[in-house]
């Protein structure tokens, strides 16, 4: 086994792990907190595929924004056991179903999907911030600018809700 | 009103300019204050090694005078305490008996001499209204304790060593 | 000599200079307490601490072994594993962000070159960019797991702070990526090697970025997150004994780092003018070059103190007013003059 397998399989057991942990722990602080170390490991297998500017990007985006305002809230909601409400029987149906048919229909994408092997020697280079630049800005121009824009909306959305009071 | 000074400043209350809106040059004005006063020389008193200075009329904790001979000035005639303005000090007179000649100078002598330096303000009346030279005040200062109790002095901690004993 | 595919000699090197990177960043936030205290007497008319040693250099020690022997209180109510990983996390992303900033050239040791940088990863601001945010979790965790509503607030406070001005740093940092062209910091140290210092081209944006590393260290005048008096104290309001020294401590360090960091954007990092015509070469320019970096950090902490001791505290809605209504908008005409420019330059 080389250094690579070890670390890989060390992070997956990681991700796996606290992927779980989100799920289960009844404390939503503890959730949060499992899913930052989940993103972390993610984080790690970016690094791991050489793409260093997703992994970055990962950890600014994810850790250490996104993340933060989950924690907020959650912090600041103060939950707790006592306060939480008795949820209902048929939703916990509708959940279960809605669940399983998601995982229907992403195995059967990953049944049909062909799992295209990555060349290492070829494309190691690919997550680099100058390849990345380059396919971005030239290929998908278009795209990324019309998702600037859906951002910028988003925030004039914020900024009018904001101002209402 | 006259004023009282020449040093008196009208408040400036118009509404800030640009320059001042941006506060950059009253932040360097701010800085270069403080960066002077790092080379000011230092006001620190290093105590133990060094001490500071008493002026010459300094008054400071009491003692209880005696003459020459040793024998206590003080003749309990209460000037001391009628004088002080914080009623700190009290005391109990006695006669003096056969024998005690070379203890205290007078037939009459404080057999109890209190003060209590916590309601004392130095303010140095006792010493002014002595009419024996008894009380007198010293370039010391009452120091820290843990007890109230502690800064009641009694004539203990007040008179003064004998000469005669000494020599 | 390998194993599992790594050499252990490349190894022991970076094994090495990792520790070497700790133990200076240790070492300087320690005597920046002794530093600020003095700082603080000078400025104040005072000596500060003379006792410890001579011209009291024993005094970080002392303090940090007072520390180490207080009585360790967890309150009753507080979450224990969280409680004390706010502490730990504050130190882990202090120490992380050395990894990345070259602290010299190579040194030459026979044969082989030792490069003064434990890691020039090709992202190298964004690395430091995303460890200052990760800093935001030691604040919050500490803060919500002390279960006191004061340092729940404080922490909110914190780390609306460093989001904030997280924001304005970071486009004050485009601009000096727009210049430089690589997001390695190696790579920009060369060019003010061969150049001028970037602080030329780039006077505004260092100053935004002065402005956010001071509120980013929660240095005064940005101290709220840990206003002693007015607030009630801050997100560390529980703790006690070495695990508040550890927070305390990670803000020197983080202040230690940010000054280097400025030195190395913007005022030439390990470089320094006339660096090529003195005659010098190998490792005694490089040993040189290392001190001008020193030299320059320990200027900026002094700067640090300096302005701690000046400025009063800014209240919460200046704070913010500042970070979202003056320093976004400058950090973004910034940009726009610094792209206009570049872009009339290659035309």
């Amino acid at each position: 086994m080389s250094l690579h397998e070890i670390i890989f399989i060390i992070l997956s057991v990681v991700s796996i792990v606290t992927a779980l942990g989100v799920i289960i722990s009844k404390n939503p602080v503890n959730s949060v907190l499992s899913l930052i170390v989940l993103f972390f490991s993610i984080t790690c297998h970016y690094v791991m595929l050489n793409a260093q500017f997703l992994a970055i990007v990962n950890f600014i985006v994810y850790m250490g924004a996104i993340m933060v305002l989950f924690l907020f809230v959650i912090m600041l909601l103060n939950l707790n056991s006592e306060l939480e409400p008795q949820k209902r029987n048929w939703l916990k149906y509708a959940g279960a179903v809605s669940g399983g048919a998601l995982l229907l229909v992403i195995t059967g994408i990953l049944r049909s999907a062909s799992m295209a092997s990555l060349d290492m020697n070829t494309a190691s280079d690919i997550g680099l911030i100058k390849n990345l630049g380059n396919v971005l800005f030239k290929q998908y121009v278009v795209p990324f600018e019309i998702s600037s824009i859906l951002f910028l909306s988003a925030m004039i959305g914020a900024v009018v809700l904001g101002k209402k009071d | 009103m006259e004023a009282l000074t020449n040093r008196a400043q009208a408040v400036d209350r118009r509404p800030m300019n640009f320059w001042e809106r941006i506060y950059i040059p009253a932040i360097m004005k701010g800085l270069g204050i403080t960066f002077k006063h790092l080379f000011r020389k230092k006001a620190t008193v290093r105590f133990p090694e060094e001490t500071r200075q008493f002026s010459p009329v300094f008054r400071g904790l009491h003692v209880l005078n005696r003459d020459e001979e040793g024998r206590e000035n003080c003749t309990a005639c209460g000037l001391c305490a009628v004088a002080c303005p914080a009623e700190a000090i009290t005391m109990e007179a006695a006669e003096r008996k056969e024998g005690e000649e070379h203890l205290y100078r007078e037939e009459k002598y404080a057999a109890r001499y209190e003060i209590n330096m916590l309601r004392c303000i130095f303010c140095g009346f006792c010493e002014e209204a002595c009419p024996k030279d008894a009380i007198y005040m010293t370039e010391t200062f009452a120091p820290a304790n843990y007890q109230r109790k502690g800064f009641i002095y009694g004539k203990d901690d007040l008179l003064i060593p004998n000469p005669k004993e000494k020599a | 000599m390998t194993f599992l595919g790594i050499d252990l000699l490349f190894a022991l090197e970076k094994i090495l200079l990792i520790s070497a990177v700790l133990a200076v960043s240790l070492v300087v936030a320690m005597y920046c307490t002794w530093g600020e205290r003095k700082v603080a007497g000078w400025i104040q008319d005072r000596i500060g601490p003379d006792r410890a040693g001579p011209l009291g250099l024993l005094q970080p020690l002392a303090d940090g072994g007072k520390l180490f022997f207080k009585e360790e209180i967890i309150p009753t109510n507080a979450n224990r594993g969280l409680f004390i990983l706010g502490p730990s996390l504050a130190m882990l992303t202090a120490c992380m962000t050395g990894a990345v900033l070259p602290w010299g050239d190579t040194l030459t040791f026979g044969n082989t070159q030792v490069s003064l940088q434990v890691a020039d990863i090709n992202v190298g601001i964004l690395y430091i960019f995303g460890v200052v945010g990760l800093g935001v979790y030691g604040i919050m965790i500490g803060g919500w797991a002390s279960n006191n509503k004061f340092s729940l607030l404080a922490a909110v406070r914190g780390a609306s702070q460093i989001i904030s001005y997280e924001l304005a740093m970071g486009l004050s940092l485009i601009a000096l990526l727009m210049l430089t062209g690589t997001l390695s910091l190696k790579e920009i140290v060369e060019q003010q090697r061969a150049g001028y210092w970037n602080v030329v081209y780039q006077p505004l944006g260092f100053f935004l970025f002065l402005i956010c590393a001071f509120a980013e260290c929660n240095r005064a005048p940005f101290d709220l997150p840990e206003a002693e008096n007015e607030l009630n104290g801050g997100y560390h309001l529980e703790y006690s004994s070495m695990k508040l020294g550890f927070f305390l401590f990670a803000e020197y360090i983080n202040m230690f780092i940010s000054s280097a960091l400025m030195a190395t954007l913007y005022f030439g990092g390990y470089s320094f003018p006339y660096m090529d015509q003195i005659g010098l070469d190998g490792n005694w320019l490089t040993i040189l070059g290392m001190g001008a970096l020193f030299f320059k950090t320990i200027c900026f902490i002094f700067f640090f103190m300096w302005v701690r001791w000046t400025l009063p505290r800014f209240r919460y809605d200046q704070l913010m007013k500042l970070g979202w209504k003056v320093l976004i908008p400058l950090a973004l005409v910034n940009m726009l003059i610094t792209g206009a420019l570049i872009l009339w330059q290659q035309s």
